[in-house]
C-alpha cells in the first residue's frame, strides 16, 4: 500500500507550468530525498502534500494528490487541518515562533484543541526527546526559543512537527542553513525517525541524499526524470541529466 | 465553539470595523460634498468675500493660500532634497548619521501648533518680519522640511545600487554621479512626494494663525511683507468666530469643499504619477 | 552639507526659542503691568503667593488671620478706588501727589492691603512692600486654575490643561487602537488585493484631509449628535473630541500596524499553518505577538498625534478650563489654548510667556514619545 502518491500532477503558478504530470508513489516507513537544481520544482511538489501552495493567489492544479489512498484536494470530508495534522512539515530555515521553547513545541496541541495541561507537557517531553533536543533545554523550557542555536533551534521546530504526531513528515532542505555538526545531528535523527513516520526530504547535499534516504526522485524543470532506489540513482542513473547532476557536472 | 467558528467572527468584526473606517470617510466626504456643492461657482472662487465674509467668494483665502504653499516649499525643497541625498548618498560617521536621522524623526513628530509658537517668537518677534508671508513660509516650510527629506531618502533608496556602481565604473565623481544618475532618476519619485506634502502644508492651520494668516483681507498681498487670508483659517473663522456664523454657514461648506478639492485632487494626481512611473520603470 | 544638519539645527532653533520664552515665565511675578502689593508696616504678614491674591479679591480670603496675620478683616484697595478716598485736587492733574497719599493712606489704615503700579511708590516711603512669589514650575505644574489675564495676579495652573489633553487623547486612542488595528489586520492577512486596492487610498486620504475640515465635520454632525443623545446643555464636549480625534488617529495606527503586520517572516506564518493552525489562530498566536513591537510603535505614534493636535480639538471640545470630571463636559487642551490665546496675549507678557512654557510641556511630552517609539524600532531591527 502506498502511503503517499501523486498521479498524472500538473500544477501552475499563474501561466507557468510548475510540475508537469507528475506520477509517483511512496511507501511507508521509508525516507525519500527530491534533488534538482534550483527551481525545478522540488519545493512545489512536496508542498502539495500539506496543501501549503493553497496559499499562493493564481495556483492551479490538476491529477491526483492521494495520502492513505485518499484524494487530499478534491473530498469533502478532508478538512485541511485534519490533513496538516497527519502530514508535518519542517522549514529550510529554523522558523520558531516569538514564544518559550515550551509553547513552540505545545502549539501544534493547542491550536487543534488539545489543551489539558499534563498531556501538553508530556508530549513536549516526547517530541523533544524524540527530536534528541530534551537534554539541552529541558531547564529552560520557559525561555525564548530565539535564545537557542540555529541547530537547536531547527530541531525544536522538528519536535515541534512530531508533537502532534503526524505520520508524515515533510522536510525541505532542513539541514541547509546550518552547521557540518547540527547537520549531522539531523541527518541521525531522521534516520531514527524513519520507524514512525513516512520522510520526504528536499536536499541539495548529494551525500546527504546518499546517507539518508532509501528513494530518491530527480527533478529538472518541473518534470520527474527519474525516480529510483537512492543506490541505483546515485551509481547507475538511466538518465544522462540525472548522471551529471549527482556527479556534479551539471551545467 | 469550534476554531473555525471563531475564525468566522473573528474575520466578520473585522470586516465590519474595515467597512466602518470606509464609511466613516464617505461620510465626511459626503457631508462635505452635499453641502458644498452648491456653493462651488466660478463667482465663489474668484470673488472677494462680502457681507462680513457671509457673502461673496473667497478668492483672497485662495490667493493666500497658494502664496504659502509656494513660499513654503521654495524653503523645504531645495534644502530638503540636499538634506536626503546628503544623509544618504554620502557616507557619513554611522553615530552622525543616527542622530540626524533621529532628529528628522522628531521634527517630524512636532505638533504643528509648537511650529506656530516658534514661527511666532523667531520670525515673527525677534526677526521682525511681523506677520507676514515670508514669516508663514518660513514657519509652513520647517514643517515640510522633514517630509521632504523623507520622500527624497526613500526615492534614493529606490534606486538600485548598480546604477551608481556603473557610473563610478566610467569614471564618474561621486558628484557626477549624484547629478547626472540618480537625481533624474529619483525626481519623479520626489516629486510624487512633493505634490503629498504641499497638501499637507495647504491644510495647516496653526502654524499661521500667529505667522500670517489674517481673519479678513479684502485686499491682494503686494509684498512679501503683507499679511494674507488663508482657507483653512478662513474655515476656522467663520465656522467658529463672530456673530454670522448661522449666515457664514453656506459659506464654510464652500470652503471646506474647496480645502479637500485641493487635497482629493493632489492625492489622485500623485496616486497617478506613482502608477504611470510603476509601469515605466517595469518596461525598462 | 550643512544642509544634512538642517533638521537637527530645526529643532535646535525651536529648543532655543520655546525654552528661552517659556523659561522667562519662572523668573517673572504673578502681578501684572508692574503691580505691587503694600500693606502697613506693622502687618506681620509679609509673603502672599498668587493663589493667596486671587482669593482676596474674589473675597474668598476677607480676614488676616487666613494669611497668617492677626484677627483683622482686610480693608482692600486698588488705584480704582482713589476717588473714594481723595479728590481729584488732592491727587493733583498730574497724579503729581498720587504717591505720598498712597502713602499716607496705608499709614493710618493697619489692616489694608493696596495694589498699586510701582511708579506711584513714594519717595519716603514708610509701609511695607509684600513680597509676591514668582511663577514657579511646580505651581504652574500642578495647579488647577487658569486665569491668564486674571486682574491683579494672573493664575496660571495647568493641570486642567494637562488633564483635558490626557483625556481626550486616551479615548481617542482607545477607539482608534481597536478599530484600527482590527482594519490593519483585515488589510494586511485576510482582505483579497482587490479590496485592499480599495482601503489604500481611503487611508491615505483620511491621513491627507486638513485637520480643520474635521473640526469642522465635528462641529456641525458630531457635537449636534452628543447634544441630542446625552441631552446635554452643550454638545461640545470632551467626547467629541475623542471622536474626532479618535478618526484622524486611524490612518496612523493603521498604516504603522499594517506596515508591522506585514513584516511578519513569511515562513513563520507557513509554520504555523503546517501545523493545523488556522489563519485566525495564526494571526493571534502568531503574527501579532511577532509584531507586537510595531503595534505599540502605532499607538503611541497615535497617541503624539492625538496630543498635539490643535484645530479640530479648539472646534469641538468647548474649551472650559476646569478640572475635567467626564467625558460629557467642556474641556480644553494644552494645543487649543496656546491657539485660542496667543493671538490676544501681547509679545513678552506673562499671559504669552506662559502659552510658550504650555508649548515647552506639549514639546517635551511629543519628543520623548518619538523616542521612545524609534527605541523600539531600532530594537526591532536589532532582533531581525
Ligand atoms: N509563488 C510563486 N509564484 C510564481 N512562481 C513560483 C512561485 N513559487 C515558485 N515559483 C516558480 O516555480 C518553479 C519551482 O519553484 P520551487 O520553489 O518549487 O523550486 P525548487 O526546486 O524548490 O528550487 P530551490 O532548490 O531553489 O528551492 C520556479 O521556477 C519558481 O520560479
Ligand atoms: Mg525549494
Amino acid at each position: 500500500m502506498n502511503k503517499i502518491e501523486t498521479k498524472n500532477l500538473n500544477l501552475y503558478y499563474g501561466t507557468f507550468h510548475a510540475l508537469k504530470g507528475i506520477t509517483m508513489s511512496v511507501k511507508a516507513n521509508t525516507v525519500t530525498a527530491l534533488i534538482g537544481p534550483s527551481g525545478c520544482g522540488k519545493s512545489t511538489y512536496l508542498r502539495l502534500f500539506n496543501r501549503m501552495n493553497d496559499l499562493i493567489p493564481g495556483v492551479k492544479i490538476e491529477g491526483d494528490v492521494l495520502l492513505d489512498e485518499k484524494d487530499i484536494y478534491n473530498n469533502k470530508g478532508m478538512r485541511i487541518d485534519e490533513l496538516r495534522k497527519k502530514v508535518g512539515m519542517v522549514f529550510q530555515k529554523p522558523n520558531p515562533f516569538p514564544k518559550s521553547i515550551f509553547e513552540n513545541v505545545a502549539y501544534g496541541l493547542r491550536v487543534n484543541g488539545m489543551n489539558h495541561a499534563s498531556f501538553v507537557e508530556e508530549r513536549v517531553e516526547t517530541s523533544l526527546k524524540q527530536a534528541a533536543l530534551w537534554d539541552e533545554v529541558k531547564d529552560k523550557l520557559k525561555k525564548s526559543a530565539f535564545a537557542l542555536s540555529g541547530g537547536q533551534q531547527q530541531r525544536l521546530c522538528i519536535a515541534r512537527a512530531l508533537a502532534i504526531e503526524p505520520s508524515v513528515l515533510l522536510m525541505d532542505e532542513p539541514a541547509s542553513a546550518l552547521d557540518p555538526i547540527s547537520t549531522a545531528k539531523i541527518e541521525d535523527l531522521i534516520y531514527e525517525l524513519k520507524n514512525k513516520y513516512t520522510i520526504i526530504i528536499v536536499t541539495h547535499n548529494m551525500q546527504q541524499a546518499g546517507r539518508v534516504s532509501d528513494k530518491t526522485a530527480f527533478f529538472y524543470l518541473g518534470d520527474l526524470i527519474e525516480y529510483n532506489d537512492t543506490n541505483i540513482i546515485f551509481t547507475n542513473p538511466t538518465d544522462p541529466n540525472t548522471q551529471s547532476y549527482v556527479t556534479g557536472r551539471f551545467g | 465553539m469550534s476554531k473555525n467558528l471563531k475564525e468566522k467572527i473573528a474575520f466578520w468584526i473585522f470586516r465590519i470595523l474595515s467597512l466602518g473606517v470606509l464609511l466613516i470617510l464617505f461620510w465626511i466626504l459626503e457631508f462635505i460634498f452635499v453641502r458644498g456643492w452648491h456653493m462651488l461657482s466660478w463667482d465663489f472662487l474668484t470673488k472677494m468675500p462680502e457681507d462680513g465674509m457671509t457673502k461673496g467668494g473667497i478668492y483672497p483665502a485662495i490667493i493666500g493660500t497658494l502664496y504659502l504653499v509656494a513660499g513654503s516649499m521654495i524653503v523645504a525643497f531645495p534644502l530638503g532634497v540636499m538634506a536626503g541625498i546628503y544623509i544618504h548618498e554620502y557616507t557619513l560617521d554611522s553615530f552622525f548619521k543616527r542622530f540626524i536621522k533621529l532628529m528628522t524623526n522628531n521634527l517630524a513628530g512636532i505638533p504643528s501648533i509648537v511650529f506656530g509658537l516658534f514661527g511666532m517668537a523667531l520670525f515673527v518677534n525677534t526677526m521682525k518680519f511681523g506677520d507676514s508671508i515670508i514669516a508663514g513660509s518660513l514657519t509652513l516650510g520647517l514643517l515640510a522640511l522633514p517630509v521632504v527629506i523623507r520622500v527624497t531618502e526613500e526615492a534614493l533608496i529606490a534606486i538600485d545600487d548598480s546604477f551608481r556602481h556603473g557610473s563610478y565604473a566610467l569614471g564618474a565623481t561621486k558628484l557626477q554621479t549624484v547629478r547626472k544618475v540618480i537625481l533624474p532618476m529619483a525626481m519623479p519619485n520626489i516629486i510624487t512626494g512633493l505634490i503629498l506634502s504641499i497638501g499637507r502644508v495647504s491644510g495647516e492651520t496653526a502654524p499661521i494663525l500667529f505667522t500670517v494668516a489674517a481673519y479678513f483681507l479684502p485686499k491682494l498681498p503686494t509684498s512679501l511683507f503683507d499679511q494674507v487670508m488663508a482657507l483653512p483659517y478662513h474655515l476656522y473663522v467663520i465656522s467658529t468666530s463672530g456673530t454670522k456664523v448661522a449666515e457664514s454657514r453656506d459659506m464654510a461648506y464652500g470652503t471646506a469643499l474647496v480645502l479637500v478639492l485641493f487635497v482629493l485632487i493632489l492625492n489622485l494626481l500623485a496616486n497617478a504619477l506613482r502608477k504611470y512611473l510603476g509601469n515605466k520603470v517595469k518596461m525598462n | 552639507m550643512i544642509s544634512s544638519g538642517i533638521s537637527s539645527l530645526a529643532v535646535l532653533l525651536i529648543v532655543i526659542f520655546l525654552f528661552r520664552e517659556g523659561f522667562s515665565l519662572f523668573s517673572t511675578s504673578p502681578l501684572e503691568n508692574k503691580n505691587i502689593i503694600v500693606v502697613n508696616k506693622t502687618n506681620p504678614v509679609s509673603k502672599l503667593n498668587a493663589g493667596q491674591i486671587k482669593a482676596i479679591f474674589d473675597q474668598e480670603i476677607t480676614n488676616w488671620k487666613d494669611l497668617g496675620g492677626n484677627n483683622d478683616s482686610i480693608i482692600l484697595f486698588t488705584i480704582n478706588d482713589i476717588s473714594n478716598y481723595f479728590s481729584d485736587e488732592e491727587v493733583g492733574a498730574e497724579f503729581e501727589f498720587l504717591p505720598d497719599k498712597l502713602n499716607a493712606l496705608v499709614d493710618s489704615n493697619p489692616t489694608m492691603l493696596a495694589v498699586y503700579q510701582d511708579k506711584y511708590l513714594a519717595k519716603k516711603f514708610s509701609g511695607k512692600i509684600v513680597n509676591v512669589a514668582k511663577n514657579n514650575i511646580p505651581d504652574f505644574i500642578m495647579g488647577k486654575q487658569w486665569f491668564p489675564t486674571a486682574e491683579p495676579a494672573v493664575q496660571l495652573g495647568v493641570a486642567p490643561l494637562i488633564l483635558g489633553t490626557l483625556l481626550v487623547s486616551f479615548f481617542a486612542i482607545l477607539f482608534a487602537l481597536p478599530v484600527g488595528l482590527a482594519t490593519a489586520i483585515y488589510m494586511a492577512e485576510v482582505a483579497d488585493e482587490r479590496l485592499r486596492k480599495i482601503l489604500k487610498p481611503v487611508i491615505e486620504l483620511l491621513a491627507g484631509i486638513p485637520s480643520v475640515v474635521y473640526g469642522f465635520f465635528g462641529l456641525i454632525v458630531i457635537v449636534p449628535m452628543i447634544h441630542d443623545v446625552f441631552n446635554l446643555p452643550v454638545g461640545e464636549t470632551a467626547l467629541a473630541g475623542s471622536i474626532v480625534l479618535g478618526i484622524m488617529a486611524l490612518p496612523t495606527i493603521i498604516t504603522v500596524s499594517e506596515d508591522a503586520i506585514r513584516n511578519t517572516p513569511r515562513s513563520m506564518k507557513e509554520a504555523s499553518l503546517a501545523l493545523g493552525a488556522n489563519k485566525w489562530q495564526t494571526i493571534y498566536r502568531v503574527v501579532i505577538p511577532y509584531s507586537m513591537s510595531g503595534i505599540s510603535a502605532a499607538a503611541i505614534l497615535g497617541i503624539g498625534r492625538a496630543l498635539g493636535e490643535t484645530m479640530a480639538v479648539l472646534m469641538v471640545t468647548g474649551n472650559a478650563a476646569v478640572m475635567p470630571k467626564s467625558l460629557l463636559q467642556p474641556v480644553r487642551t494644552i494645543p487649543a489654548t496656546i491657539a485660542a490665546e496667543l493671538g490676544e496675549a501681547p509679545a513678552g507678557g506673562v499671559h504669552y510667556q506662559a502659552l510658550f512654557a504650555l508649548g515647552c510641556i506639549l514639546f517635551l511630552i511629543t519628543m520623548a514619545i518619538n523616542i521612545w517609539v524609534q527605541a523600539i524600532s531600532t530594537r526591532r531591527k536589532m532582533n531581525k
